[in-house]
């Protein structure tokens, strides 16, 4: 439907303006696009609350983006210290915060649109699980998904490193260190990410070059895969039901509306909606509780005092905890090696959804108890092992439950979810579908 | 699906049932009242500001507490020749790293740092300032009951008097200083205000512009909804 040969080129009024255009149009796809891509893509009418969060993790790129470019005018990417002893990247963070206009605003949307990111996101993909938006025929759009989280994910950690505070340095090492338990290869592969045998000034240039160049780069065009492949096969909906069987004469999917205006008017509420949520935590609360901006990174880097307590940014915890959770040497090899294995494995596992599940129904309307009872204890696992990675590991509910256990069986349940996908989907309950869309 | 939402309600709530066992004092908001602020920064200047700096803060950002750039350099432009200088400390960091064998860090930003799962930032400096007790064992003769053999001695003293531990392992005062306690409460109340302004200058207009912007988008969100309703009134 998006392809360009599709839509008839423009053709001119006459007018001098509809030249230029017909004289555009001939050279560049400009109608067979804005057709293709927004008033003439049919998207089924029925999408509800869930489905805001697509359009919404665009505008917290382009919100990343903007304020990014702005941020990037005043930052310096630099370890050594200036005359009060303070490391300079630290400081002109700092500096953007106090004295450049308006640099409180934009750093605050930043560093609140990393959190926000996350949000949006996982919600994003929480819908796709719920409706089955990843089953044939958009694999392809959800492996690309996928790749975008990854993307994401390693956006965000270098992100991290940049204001240089004590979190900011030991995260990084943390994580760094963790490819040293790679065998053989390991030792000389983390020196080689760190340019430095610690977290130093050579690490902190090139994660910033990655995070302001390289990786937006990837993300932008995986941002285009995803929404090309989207656009090729068409949108899922709450029934999980294909418009695109039924069509009217003209070849228009009786379910189906254009996305402009009917979405695009409606993703302005959602967007509306989201802003209120987020200037609430930029204007009111921009540290968010110490989980969007930690405590412990208003202290500049310092490579010889080792924070009691080192725990990584809210997004990262569920998947920090499956790591931590692989205590064992297992096959002689260290037990760090398994935990990145672990955190690895558990965002990769999400890529084989597809072909994972069985199921002969898409959406959770009309799934069976045992999708409906396992997919809620993943996710309160979710919940809990994120909530657990935030913490050391000693930590206790109630000072008697040990969580390191807890985390561990959940982890446990983590990847048994996806793994015995095929044999559970298979084997539940299901209603019939409908046969179009309900509102 | 309404049972899922219900569990993802309860989960955090389950998960957050953690106690706290450090009890911090509420340190008394002082934000709206630059009086307060002026005094806070007075006594930093004076007792603080020997040893740490806040090297953030620009001397003349205080004509923001209501001061004249003609007040500043007269009462607190000591470290400094310029009014738009930063308000850093006269020594060198590698010197007090010999002198003490730590250098005492910038404290613009402390009143943020140590907030944490027990009290915010300002509750934990309210709470620390006023701890210092009595201890022949420490080299300098002082110990804190927030902060184990911490380092700095008791800058207040004078104004505080000197306290020490009883037998229950509870601070009490032995001799009276220049200030009653409740006099010595409100200086610290008044610094640890004075720092809690200093960690984010811009954290009041930040509040203030965040109503505005409420305000603006609750009105987009009338024309939004009106919009999406028009548009969407014949798709059944």
């Amino acid at each position: 439907m998006a392809s360009n040969t599709n839509f008839e080129k423009y053709k001119s009024d006459g007018s001098l303006q509809g030249k230029a255009l017909e004289w555009f149009d001939a050279r560049f796809p400009a109608t067979s696009m804005w057709r293709g891509h927004l008033s003439e893509y049919y998207a089924p009418k029925n999408f509800n609350f869930w489905y805001f969060f697509g359009s919404l993790a665009m505008l917290v790129l382009v919100i990343q983006i903007v304020t990014g470019i702005f941020l990037v005018m005043h930052y310096k990417p630099d370890a050594s210290l200036n005359a009060s002893g303070i490391p300079i990247a630290f400081a002109s963070v700092e500096y953007i915060m106090r004295d450049v206009p308006w640099g409180w605003l934009v750093r605050y949307m930043h560093s609140t649109g990393a959190s926000a990111f996350f949000v949006v996101v996982y919600l994003h993909m929480f819908r796709g699980i719920i409706y089955g938006s990843y089953r044939q025929p958009r694999e392809l759009i959800w492996v690309f998904g996928t790749l975008l989280f990854l993307c994401l994910m390693a956006e965000a950690f270098m992100g991290y490193l940049l204001p240089w505070g004590q979190m900011s340095f030991w995260g990084a090492q943390v994580i760094v260190n963790l490819f040293s338990a790679i065998p053989l290869v390991g030792e000389p592969l983390s020196i080689w990410i760190r340019g430095d045998f610690v977290v130093g000034d050579a690490t902190l240039n090139r994660f910033f070059s990655f995070h302001v160049i390289a990786v937006p780069l990837v993300l932008l065009g995986l941002v285009a895969a995803h929404i090309l492949a989207l656009h090729e096969v068409g949108s899922n909906n709450p029934d999980g039901v294909e418009i695109k069987k039924r069509k009217d004469a003209q070849g228009i999917p009786l379910d189906g509306i254009p996305f402009h205006p009917y979405y695009s008017v409606k993703d302005i509420v959602g967007v509306v909606v989201f802003l209120m949520v987020f200037s609430i935590i930029v204007f009111f609360a921009p540290e968010g509780g110490g989980y969007f901006l930690e405590y412990n990174n208003f202290i500049p880097a310092d490579p010889l005092k080792t924070p009691l307590h080192i725990a990584p940014v809210w997004y990262f915890t569920p998947y920090y905890s499956l790591l931590r959770a692989m205590v064992w040497p297992l096959f002689g090899i260290d037990a760090k090696f398994w935990g990145v294995v672990a955190m690895g494995g558990g965002v990769v596992i999400l890529a084989f959804l597809p072909w994972l599940d069985r199921s002969p129904v898409k959406s959770i309307r009309y799934r069976g108890p045992i999708f409906k009872t396992l997919l809620t204890i993943f996710v309160i696992s979710f919940f809990i092992l994120g909530f657990l990675g935030t913490k050391a590991p000693s930590y206790a509910f109630f000072g008697i439950i040990p969580g390191a256990p807890v985390a561990q069986l959940l982890s446990l349940y983590y990847f048994l979810f996806f793994l015995t996908m095929p044999w559970w989907s298979k084997i539940d309950k299901y209603k019939p579908e409908p046969d179009r869309v309900t509102m | 699906m309404k049972r899922l939402l219900t569990a993802l309600l309860v989960a955090p709530a389950i998960a957050l049932a953690s106690g706290a066992a450090v009890h911090l004092d509420k340190a008394p908001d002082v934000q709206s009242n630059n009086a307060a602020l002026q005094s806070g920064a007075r006594t930093f200047v004076n007792y603080c500001m020997n040893c740490h700096g806040l090297s953030y803060v620009r001397y003349n950002r205080l004509t923001q507490l209501g001061l004249t750039e003609q007040q500043i350099k007269e009462n607190l432009l000591f470290t400094a020749d310029k009014v738009g200088e930063p308000m850093r400390i006269a020594a060198r960091p590698g010197e007090q790293k010999a002198w003490f064998g730590a250098a005492p860090p910038d404290l613009s930003l402390v009143a943020r740092s140590r907030a944490s799962e027990d009290g915010s930032g300002a509750d934990w400096l309210y709470t620390y300032l006023r701890s210092f007790y009595r201890d022949d064992k420490r080299p300098t003769g002082w110990n804190n009951l927030m902060f184990e053999n911490v380092g700095m001695p008791h800058v207040l003293w004078q104004l505080q008097g000197i306290q020490v531990l009883d037998a229950d392992h509870h601070l009490e005062l032995a001799t009276p200083g220049t200030q009653t306690p409740a006099e010595f409460d409100k200086t610290i109340a008044n610094l640890v205000g004075f720092m809690v302004w200093a960690a984010e200058p811009e954290a009041g207009f930040r509040k203030q512009l965040g109503f505005g912007v409420l305000a603006y988008l609750l009105v987009l969100f009338g024309f939004a909804y009106k919009m999406k309703k028009n548009y969407w009134k014949d798709i059944k």
